[in-house]
């Protein structure tokens, strides 16, 4: 995914990578570390919080707890690629899409995901896909990622589990 | 005059438990009443009602009272019935009609009505609208001072020979010590009690519930206990001076009971009124800001509930009062500190009395009737408040053991402002008989 | 779990420490928003706000605005001075005003203790506490509480002493519930009749001398003086005052350590506090203000949780 990334975007110069909360800031990270690696460049990195910014905040019971967003560069005129673990409605692609129009005006805005398993809601597409599943309303698919669950993994299960 | 009091009647009690503290007894027995006044108590009556002195056709009317207390009719020494003045909220009609539903055969009216009752002209007023309304007796205490101003003394002989039972200017202290004395020295030459509401303005100033733990946590400022307790003494130390006759209205602190021991022992006439409410609920009623918890002296600690208690068992208090005080839903429906101060107790008062201090056998059933009949009867001078022959037939029948839950609405006062809804009480008048006709029963 | 918070924010007494907690961590990523170019978050976009102040008051008005514009709620600012015995209108009739107007929350700022808890009985909205005469300042309680967990990482066992007229002050009251509750350990330093009489039953200590009080505070949080306090017999002169109680230079630089000094502000300069400690550089007066925009974005976000009414209204824009 990482090569993909770099690819598209014909170089590292202008590349800002920057994942959704939760699991998509460690994803981001690895992301990172990997084009460190390969291409010898640090791009810079960011986390970005949706709760905010959700649409289905005011029908949601409790309200959901909100975690930190950091944009450490300037974005105007940048390649920023936003990265989450799986992609299914849309919405909180949606979501980080306004949340980002707050912080400046990208020259590009990609999606890299882990996981699509399809079920739009919202016209939004993937830039790059790790793998694409086809999954049921009534399953879910979960990323776990080493840092926060202690294994990597993906798993697909039934909801009613 | 009351209407129903046609000469002719004769009324038999029958077979009711007879409590009468004046004559000692406590027994089970008939009590006959002619010509509004008691003629005989003993067996049988109701079978000789002929031979117990009717006159007139028709046999008497017999009320039977089997499992109902009789007794000398309560009296009410402390009360405040807003007319003139402030009719939306209470007349002296409605007063007197929620004193009899309470089984109250008397009350006293507070002068703090608008205007101030100050002169005979006013005192006159309060006698007729009682005589209008036929119910319970309503009897006038005039104002200490003209306008309750606190300056000058008002006419007491005057407000005496109209029908005045005794000055107070309650709702207001008397901050000068000076008119304290003179009116209880003047009081003298009419034997009238000069009752005070001890509250020092200055210390109390802004208070609007007791001052300590729940004052402290509410942001509300509080009246400490020493407000009062500075003019109790004060004025028992006045009485000791002039030789006047003080009444304590509504004490509420543990510090005054001691006081005023310390007042009776050492001869001084001295006597004292305490509230249901200050027997039966402490600041914690106030909770969430209720209003209906709001009045004045406030509601206290435990600590003082338990000594007013023990006060009243022993004496020391010689008089339970209700400080009945109906205020305008609309005006007890504000920010705390604006509210007013007050609630209304005539018609709850003996159900409380019962569930707080008979109930849970702090006293007996003789002292209550001592401390709601004979004691105010004594201590106001008023006639009534025994059962002994020739004494008017001030009667109360009352179930003592009787469970019903306050319904505001239903109250005969307007007031509706009560700390008891939805509370369910023991003790429940039945009938209540004023100059030998009854004014209230309890429908069944 | 932490129980929700329920409809209204009315005082910091009834909450848990988890509650506490839960409204301090919600403000962190609040903060971050008043540090960013366009200063706004769609969270509360098509809520109805009023800010209902019976007492004027610049800051706390105008930094609850903020709060309410950052998260795209439409405001409304009513100024209503006296109580409602003076005015025409009564808190009832303007609770079923607001009520018909169908507005969603409501910050209440009055001069009668209860006042937000009268008007939170009668109305579905949500009612905040922006101050009620000497009863709670909640919002400033916790902000306070997170300027000081920002300077010291926690605050179980600091020690906090709150100087001045706690007598008459709601902003005391809150800090010593909120400050009890997260385990820290309360103390108030003032003149014995600027003191409530029952505050040995709250398990706080009492410093009658603002030197021991600085000797033994992590923080002292010093409140304003009323000037009118004199005039009403609690106090001899403000002059005596600032010489007794006053938080000046020379006295924090006799402390052991370093004491943080908080104020709700407005200051009175020269009285309770001197121009060189609000200035200097223990104070974090400043970041009071910075973190009470914050607190207040987090109390609008945590209280309007799950309204399908305010879905309507957002769902006509799409």
């Amino acid at each position: 995914m990482a090569d993909e990334i770099v690819e598209l975007n014909e170089g590292t110069d202008g590349l800002v990578i920057v994942g959704i909360q939760r699991r998509g800031v460690q994803l981001a990270q690895r992301i990172v570390k990997l084009i460190v690696e390969r291409e010898k460049v640090t791009v810079p990195q960011g986390a970005l919080d949706i709760t905010l910014y959700r649409d289905d905040l005011q029908t949601v019971g409790p309200r959901p707890v909100v975690g930190p967003t950091e944009i450490p560069v300037d974005i105007d005129g940048k390649h920023v690629v936003i990265v989450d673990d799986v992609l299914y409605t849309g919405r909180t692609v949606r979501a980080a899409l306004d949340e980002l129009a707050d912080f400046g005006r990208p020259r590009r805005i990609a999606l890299a995901v882990v996981i699509d398993r399809g079920g739009r809601e919202l016209p939004i597409a993937p830039d790059v896909v790790g793998k694409k599943m086809d999954v049921t309303p009534g399953q879910r698919v979960d990323v776990f990622v080493e840092d926060l669950d202690g294994k990597d993994a993906v798993v697909l299960a039934s909801r009613s589990g | 005059m009351h209407p129903e009091a046609a000469h002719s009647r004769t009324l038999i009690l029958r077979g009711g438990r007879v409590v009468d503290p004046t004559q000692n007894r406590d027994e089970v027995a008939d009590v006959a009443i002619v010509d509004g006044k008691i003629d005989a108590i003993g067996r049988g009556l109701a079978e000789n009602g002929k031979r117990a002195g009717a006159r007139g056709a028709g046999s008497p009317e017999v009320i039977d009272c089997s499992g109902l207390v009789v007794s000398p009719g309560f009296i009410d020494v402390h009360c405040h019935l807003r007319e003139p003045g402030r009719e939306e909220v209470e007349t002296i009609a409605t007063g007197a009609a929620a004193a009899a539903a309470g089984g109250f055969t008397a009350v006293c009216a507070m002068p703090n009505t608008d205007p101030v009752t100050d002169n005979q002209a006013a005192v006159g007023f309060v006698v007729r609208q009682s005589q209008r309304a036929g119910m319970a007796r309503v009897y006038p205490i005039g104002a200490i001072s003209l306008g309750q101003k606190g300056e000058v003394l008002a006419e007491f002989g005057e407000m005496v020979g109209a029908g005045a039972v005794a000055v107070s200017d309650d709702g207001k202290p008397v901050a000068s010590a000076h008119l304290m004395r003179t009116a209880l020295e003047y009081a003298r030459t009419f034997n009238i009690p000069v009752a005070d509401h001890c509250e020092e303005p200055t210390l109390a100033r802004g208070g609007v519930m007791n001052e300590g733990v729940m004052s402290m946590k509410l942001g509300l400022k509080g009246i400490p206990d020493e407000a009062e307790e500075v003019m109790a003494i004060r004025d028992m130390l006045l009485a000791r001076l002039t030789g006047g006759h003080i009444h304590l209205c509504h004490m509420s602190t543990k510090g005054s009971v001691e006081l005023i021991r310390w007042g009776k022992q050492q001869g001084i006439n001295v006597t004292a009124e305490v509230c249901p409410h200050h027997l039966s609920l402490t600041e914690d009623a106030v909770g969430n800001y209720d209003t209906h918890a709001k009045m004045n002296p406030p509601l206290r600690t435990a600590e003082d509930v338990e000594a007013l208690r023990a006060a009243v068992k022993d004496g020391t208090i010689d008089v339970i009062a209700t400080d009945h005080a109906p205020h305008h839903y609309d005006e007890k429906e504000r920010e705390f500190a604006d509210a007013p101060n007050g609630i209304v107790g005539l018609e709850t008062a003996l159900g409380v009395n019962i569930t707080w201090l008979v109930k849970p056998g702090i006293i007996d059933l003789r002292t209550l009737i001592e401390r709601m009949s004979c004691a105010p009867a004594r201590v106001f001078h008023l006639p009534a408040g025994s059962l002994a022959t020739g004494k008017p037939a001030d009667v109360t029948v009352f179930d003592p053991a009787a469970e019903w839950k306050v319904d505001a609405s239903k109250f005969r006062t307007k007031g509706r402002n009560t700390p008891y809804s939805g509370v369910t009480l023991m003790g429940r008048a039945h009938y209540t008989i004023v100059d030998g006709s009854v004014v209230y029963r309890k429908a069944h | 779990m932490t129980p929700p918070l329920g409809k209204d924010l009315l005082a910091l007494e009834p909450l848990s420490a988890d509650q506490i907690q839960l409204i301090l961590d919600t403000a962190e990523p609040f903060k971050e928003i008043s540090e960013r170019h366009i200063k706004k978050v769609p969270t509360l976009r098509g809520a109805t706000i009023v800010n209902l102040f019976f007492e004027a008051s610049t800051r706390t008005r105008i930094s609850f605005e903020f709060a309410e514009k950052r998260l795209s709620a439409d405001t409304v600012n009513v100024a209503s001075t006296g109580s409602s015995v003076s005015k025409g209108e009564t808190l009832v009739d303007t609770a079923r005003n607001l009520e018909a107007m169908r507005i969603d929350m409501v910050v209440i700022r009055h001069g009668a203790s209860g006042a937000p808890a009268f008007l939170a009985n009668r109305i579905e909205s949500n009612v905040i506490n922006a101050g009620d005469g000497t009863h709670e300042h909640p919002t400033q309680g916790l902000l306070d509480l997170l300027t000081l967990r920002d300077h010291y990482k926690k605050l179980k066992g600091l020690k906090v002493c709150i100087v001045g007229d706690v007598l008459h002050s709601r902003v005391a009251r809150s800090n010593i519930w909120g400050l009890q509750k997260m385990g820290a350990e309360v103390a108030v330093c003032g003149p014995r009749s600027l003191l409530p009489s029952a505050i040995d039953d709250f398990g706080v200590r009492v410093f009658n001398r603002i030197d021991e009080a600085i000797q033994w505070a992590d923080a002292l949080n010093v409140l304003r003086l009323q000037l009118e306090r004199m005039q009403l017999g609690y106090i001899p002169s403000l002059r005596e005052y600032n010489r007794v109680f006053g938080v000046s230079r020379e006295r924090l630089e006799r402390a052991k350590r370093e004491v943080l000094i908080l104020h709700p502000g407005p200051m009175n300069r020269g009285v309770e506090i001197d121009s060189d400690v609000a200035d200097g550089p223990f104070s974090v007066i400043l970041d009071q203000v910075t973190n009470g925009v914050a607190i207040r974005m987090a109390v609008l976000y945590l209280l309007s949780g799950g309204k399908p009414e305010l879905a309507e209204k957002a769902k006509g824009e799409a």
